[in-house]
């Protein structure tokens, strides 16, 4: 049984995560503010449901992204089933793995780093469907493993690596359509050397 | 080189399909250990690794947002209207 004067103390360390994720999740700095502050006052409310020893952070996302889902995901329209059918393995790294030969002495992620401003990067993410974007989000940024992903959103497992392994394909592509608009990486073709 | 289509390896195959879920920490440990020989052996498969695993790391900076200050006091102000607080 948690202490609920614990509260803030353990919390409230958690907020600068679950602000970030709600920007990405609503897309909009002032419902991200209200979605952080709703969470907290539930899981305050909540606080003696929750158990001891087990991953804080998870349970506050768990009362996040069930807010975001009841409160602002009806507001949005409902994006288009996307057709990732040729989007293949290594899309991106196909595509871009040329740009990084050219560069010798450079690392990889200096190169990414150099190729995707964190504007673009939060673009491409925000640009993907509501579930695809919310496992993108707790497993790639938050770093969450499956099994904490599918109870946070609580669906079936199976349902958390269907929906990674489309949005993951679905990232890579917005990526790679921004990094060829800016005119950073030349269109692969077939006949290239 | 990421553009050289040379022909895979089963064991390729198998390390290329993995890397999403080896970078998640979702591979267990006896397959972890088949998948990292086969990179210390295997340029082709390793080089599209740390590719991923750079990408990863890149999303991950990227994506971070710093609470505009008065969240936390807002947010304290409000618990502190709370029955118990």
């Amino acid at each position: 049984m948690a202490d609920q004067a614990k509260f803030a103390e353990l919390a409230m360390e958690h907020m600068s995560s679950l602000y970030s994720g709600a920007v990405r999740m609503t897309r909009n700095p002032a419902d991200a503010e209200d979605l952080v502050q709703e969470t907290y006052l539930k899981a305050y409310r909540g606080f003696g449901g929750f158990e001891e020893g087990t991953n804080l952070k998870a349970w506050l996302y768990r009362i996040l992204t069930n807010t975001y889902i009841n409160t602002y995901r009806a507001k949005q329209r409902r994006p288009d089933e996307t057709d990732l059918d040729e989007v293949e393995d290594l899309y991106l790294y196909r595509r871009l793995g040329g740009l990084e030969a050219a560069r010798t002495g450079r690392s990889a992620e200096d190169d990414l780093m150099d190729l995707f401003a964190e504007a673009e990067v939060k673009d491409a993410v925000e640009q993907l469907p509501d579930n695809f974007r919310m496992a993108v989000l707790l497993a790639d940024v938050e770093g969450f493993s499956y099994k904490e992903i599918a109870e946070i959103m609580d669906i079936p497992i199976g349902t958390v690596m269907s929906r990674l392994h489309r949005g993951r394909k679905l990232l890579e592509k917005l990526l790679y359509d921004f990094a060829v608009s800016h005119r950073l990486a030349e269109p692969v073709s077939d006949t290239a050397p | 080189m990421a553009s050289d289509p040379a022909p895979l390896k089963p064991q390729c195959d198998e390390a290329l399909h993995e890397i999403y879920h080896l970078l998640s920490g979702e591979i267990d440990d006896a397959k972890r250990q088949q998948i990292a020989v086969h990179l210390d052996e295997c340029a082709p498969c390793a080089e599209p690794y740390d590719f991923y695993a750079e990408l990863r790391r890149c999303v991950q900076q990227r994506c971070q947002d710093q609470a505009p200050p008065g969240l936390l006091a807002r947010i304290e102000a409000a618990l502190h209207h709370e029955p118990h607080a």
